[in-house]
């Protein structure tokens, strides 16, 4: 392993770091809080040229998004960055840049959309773009920030999946929380991400292609069908990359992490930083004897369905916590716990009950108190027998 | 014997084309409900037509307009549209005076 450097950072200026090792060929990209400190970050990194990368101040970030994918299509290694509404104004080309095979790497503050306005974290920004054909992988920490977007890019650019990935991390909580952050030497977490060979580029007239062309009912299905076969064969490269990066640097990678599992009779799934509150409630509550565990899904596309199923199963009661919700979803659930009961039910593992709960909405604090109930609601499921309401709310005023 | 089409697992990633200059091997002319007519008599070859035919549905050769690539011409009328020049005499298609290229409804 590797000595790492130690430094004071929030989760955006780490993201920057990471940014700077990576030197990308072109970043565009366009400001919005709390993605802000990313891209400034990295900015001041090209004026005072300690990279090489073509920096494009655009109008929007339908514009960063665009320039991303012309900058990706002749061949180039690009990287972006967005929050909330700069992500849904990148609606239509971050399906373009996912069905184009761009392996665009973008870090994502997560933050809620409008309206009302509002700048601090949840997530309803990155799941709306849910169905876009990105790889979704969310970070608890500035640490975690870190170390994926640099394995973002080597996931990304994999030969197999040539896909984009967002790399998320929960606005303000951890982007502007600073926090203890190892940084790799630059030149190893050079020789990590490696040089990126494109499969095609359009500026290369020798052999001349076209992209994006006319795609009529003969053939746009099949290239959808190949589309959705290359993101479903991410989660080996993902763990693959998780792996080589851990042995690296002792920090290993998978797609999901498990906390006290191994006999819970109850659970708890959470993305990003929330997992980091829940885990020190879980582990008080495991030092009482309450069997009960935590499981952190870092992957959220493709969806580890079998991963979180094989986690789970033996439970007899889990509790999603969501993040955002699914508006019109069967009631009012979020993203995550919808996904995780189609898992269980196409894998036959009915027997768990699931119950979700919203929380966090527009940066509304996760406290340890609600943590202690969702652990109590859970056991009193467990010790009648009743599931009672299907989506509760945390830290709401009813 | 129809072409081949490619399953899924054949196709080239993103529907990316790799042979250039292909396109001319898909026929869009069948898309046209009105098609351009052009009367070469009065025909001065100008080129403005072949300069904003949003296609490359004008055939020139030797400098000269030779005819209209109706396999390809979609009917936009920007040809008939932009034509600077006046016939010298009724159109021979149309049977109507005005420009050298018109337009008539696609049979």
């Amino acid at each position: 392993m590797v000595n790492m450097l130690i430094r004071a950072l929030d989760g955006a200026h780490a993201v920057a770091e990471a940014m700077r090792q990576i030197d990308p060929d072109v970043v565009a990209a366009y400001p919005i809080t709390p993605q802000t400190a990313v891209v400034q970050t990295f900015s001041e990194f090209v004026a005072d040229g300690l990279v090489g990368t073509e920096f494009v101040a655009v109008e929007s970030e339908h514009a960063a998004m665009s320039a991303c994918v012309g900058a990706a299509a002749a061949g180039g290694r690009v990287m972006t960055a967005t929050s909330a509404n700069g992500l849904a104004l990148m609606w239509e080309v971050l399906y373009i840049a996912a069905s184009l095979r761009l392996p665009i790497v973008m870090t994502t503050v997560n933050r809620a959309l409008s309206a009302p306005l509002n700048i601090h974290c949840d997530h309803s920004d990155s799941m709306g773009a849910r169905d876009a054909g990105w790889i979704h992988i969310f970070a608890e920490n500035a640490q975690e920030a870190y170390d994926n977007t640099l394995q973002a890019v080597r996931i990304a650019e994999h030969p197999d999946l040539l896909l984009p990935v967002m790399s998320m991390q929960d606005g303000f909580i951890t982007g502007h929380g600073v926090e203890r952050v190892e940084i790799l030497p630059d030149e190893v977490a050079k020789r990590f991400v490696g040089e990126y060979r494109p499969a095609f580029s359009i500026l290369d007239v020798d052999h001349p292609i076209t992209m994006g062309a006319w795609d009529f009912y003969d053939y746009y299905f099949e290239h959808k069908r190949q589309q959705s076969d290359a993101i479903s064969r991410a989660l080996p490269i993902i763990e693959a990359v998780g792996q080589e990066y851990g042995e690296l640097t002792g920090r290993r990678y998978g797609i999901l992490e498990s906390f006290g599992m191994e006999d819970a009779e109850i659970a708890i799934v959470v993305l990003a930083s929330t997992a980091g509150t829940a885990r020190s409630v879980v582990r008080r509550a495991r030092a009482e004897g309450v069997k009960v565990g935590l499981v952190k899904p870092r992957v959220f596309r493709p969806f580890p369905d079998r991963h979180l199923v094989e986690a789970l199963s033996g439970c007899r009661a889990v509790a999603v916590l969501d993040r955002s919700i699914s508006f019109g979803a069967m009631e009012g659930a979020g993203p995550l716990f919808l996904e995780l009961c189609s898992a269980f039910f196409a894998h036959k593992a009915c027997q768990t009950e699931i119950i979700d709960y919203i929380f966090g909405l527009g940066g509304r604090d996760i406290l340890p108190e609600h943590i202690e109930q969702v652990i109590r609601d859970l056991q009193e499921i467990v010790r009648t027998g009743q599931r009672g309401p299907l989506v509760r709310y945390l830290g709401l005023r009813e | 014997m129809p072409e081949r089409l490619l399953s899924w697992k054949e196709v080239t990633m993103g529907g990316t084309v790799t042979e250039p200059g292909s396109s001319v091997e898909y026929p869009t002319g069948t898309w046209r409900s009105s098609r351009p007519v052009h009367d070469m008599e009065s025909c001065t070859h100008c080129m403005i037509c072949w300069v904003y035919c949003p296609d490359a549905a004008i055939v020139v050769e030797n400098g000269r307009w030779t005819r209209f690539d109706y396999d390809h011409c979609k009917g936009c009328g920007i040809c008939a549209d932009v034509c600077p020049v006046s016939t010298k005499r009724p159109h021979p298609v149309t049977g109507q005076m005005g420009k050298v290229i018109q337009m008539v409804p696609e049979a």
